[in-house]
């Protein structure tokens, strides 16, 4: 399922996230996680504004418009690039979305 | 804004560090000197049921502990060897924290003790890195006259084929003892492919028994021998001597660590932090439990790293020798040989100067520290080579 403007997302338990010297790294914990498995992932500067951001309450509009600030793109473009990037995250299994309470 | 979709898959050397390359970028973690094996050619292994050396070892929270502060370095990588480090009680317990903190885990083992539950685990959560097995024979027979422990060759096999069977990425490696080398066709076309040989053995880096090092002098391969071996391969082995002289830059120096460590440290089974796995020279180790991770890196061993030899041997023979490139003389080569660090090893030597006279380098009886045209033999060798 695609993310949309509401869909709130958290990391997968089944990978590690780790800052090492100013670089975000995302090292599988279980088996088959991305399309490569045994591959530490990393993420450019956007990638890790808004992998840090992914914590279980923020919907994907709310990460859209606190990017908007840090990077002064058109919104569109942002937009385009936060739903794309979770989309691929979301794949990979290496981000789960959270239920909404009903 | 760039695209944000710039995920991308990685390995270790091909992380770009953007600014600068982490204070430890791996960690050998020997989480025990004792071995289900009693290898005649074994530098390290203790027995079994040593209930004294399982008493110093450190303990799971140390171990732990030491895990954290690797991660917090940096680290991606901990390798866990030994001994045999599957005799630790705690080794899951082990294995579960350094992943959990995001490290890969390299294992060094000789597989008698994989389970069918420890495979599963190694497929449930994988290591990230090919585990690496030393097979010391493709016979009963062999393997047992080398681990003298009956029972063990069925054993191996059958961790292997545990971990086989799952897919689990695996490394076997062979060692080329008067037992085992007319066997390693054999093992060639087990493994599938050219697999790495520890070819020649190194003495016992506790210095701890002087009838176990001459056990293992008597099993060396001579150097002629071995470097017949190296060459079996022709264009592969010059090939790979041609990148050495190409890379290699060669300017005196009076330096006794010249060796690409890198940012690495070991510990070994007690606690102790070392500069490498076979350096337990007294003056080169701190103990984990009155010193970080972080001090020895910073405090110590710069000024370890700055040490110049002060031997009349040293200073006439490596500090001025261009085969330094592809030598093996090390610090932990001479502790291992001679208790000091800046001594040159013999053995050594001479697999160094076997190597450059089938590469062209050297004549039958010259000695490398004493050449001086060596830029042209290694400008010669590079043409002959392209
Ligand atoms: S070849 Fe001999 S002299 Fe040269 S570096 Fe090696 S041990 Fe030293
Ligand atoms: S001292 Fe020897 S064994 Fe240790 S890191 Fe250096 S080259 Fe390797």
């Amino acid at each position: 399922m695609s993310p949309t403007l509401d869909t709130v997302y958290r990391h997968s338990e089944d990978v590690i996230s780790r800052f090492v010297e100013g670089e975000l790294l995302i090292i599988p914990l279980v088996a088959g996680i991305g399309d490569m498995e045994n591959d530490i992932f990393s993420m450019d500067e956007t990638g890790k504004e808004i992998w840090t951001r992914l914590n279980g309450e923020k919907s994907a509009a709310v990460i859209i418009q606190e990017l908007e600030e840090v990077f002064h793109a058109a919104p569109d473009v942002i937009r385009a690039d936060v739903l794309g990037l979770l989309d691929e995250l979301a794949r990979r299994r290496l981000i789960i979305a959270v239920e909404k309470p009903v | 804004m760039k695209r944000a979709s710039s995920l991308y898959l990685t390995n270790e050397t091909g992380i770009p560090w953007k600014n600068r390359a982490p204070l430890l970028t791996a960690i050998d973690m020997e989480l025990t000197e004792r071995c289900n094996n009693r290898c005649v050619h074994c530098g390290i292994n203790q027995p079994e049921k040593d209930a004294a050396a399982r008493e110093r070892e450190l303990g799971t929270a140390a171990w732990q502990e030491l895990l954290r502060q690797a991660a917090d370095l940096g680290a991606l990588t901990v390798r866990f060897t030994g001994g045999e480090p599957l005799l630790r009680e705690d080794f899951t317990e082990l294995y579960l924290h350094a992943r959990r903190l995001g490290l890969r885990v390299l294992l060094f083992t000789n597989a008698r003790l994989i389970t069918p539950e420890l495979a599963d685990l190694f497929a449930r959560i994988p290591p990230l890195e090919e585990i690496e097995i030393t097979s010391y024979g493709m016979t009963a027979a062999s393997y047992e006259s080398v681990s003298q422990q009956k029972g063990s060759f069925s054993e191996f096999r059958s961790g292997v084929d545990l971990l086989l069977a799952r897919k689990i990425p695996v490394i076997i490696k062979g060692t080329l003892l008067p037992a085992t080398r007319h066997e390693m066709n054999d093992f060639i076309a087990w493994t599938g492919t050219m697999p790495s040989f520890v070819m020649f053995l190194e003495l016992r880096s506790r210095r701890d028994s002087e009838e176990k090092n001459e056990r293992i002098r008597q099993l060396r391969l001579p150097p002629g021998e071995g470097v017949r071996i190296l060459s079996t391969q022709p264009d592969i082995y010059r090939r790979d001597m041609y990148r050495i002289c190409r890379e290699c830059e060669i300017k005196p120096t009076d330096r006794i660590f010249t060796c690409n460590q890198g940012n690495k440290l070991c510990i070994d089974a007690y606690g102790k932090i070392q500069y490498c796995l076979a350096l337990r020279h007294p003056d080169t180790v701190l103990d984990s439990r009155a010193h970080t991770l972080k001090a020895y890196l910073t405090d110590y061993l710069p000024a370890l790293r700055s040490r110049r030899s002060e031997n009349a041997e040293f200073l006439q023979r490596c500090a001025r020798c261009y085969l330094r490139s592809f030598c093996d003389q090390c610090p932990a080569k001479s502790w291992m040989e001679h208790g000091v660090l800046d001594q040159p090893v013999e053995y050594v030597c001479e697999i160094a100067h076997e190597q450059a006279r089938y590469l062209g380098l050297l004549e039958k009886e010259e000695q490398a520290w004493t050449i001086t045209d060596w830029p042209e033999r290694l400008k010669q060798l590079a043409d002959r080579l392209q």
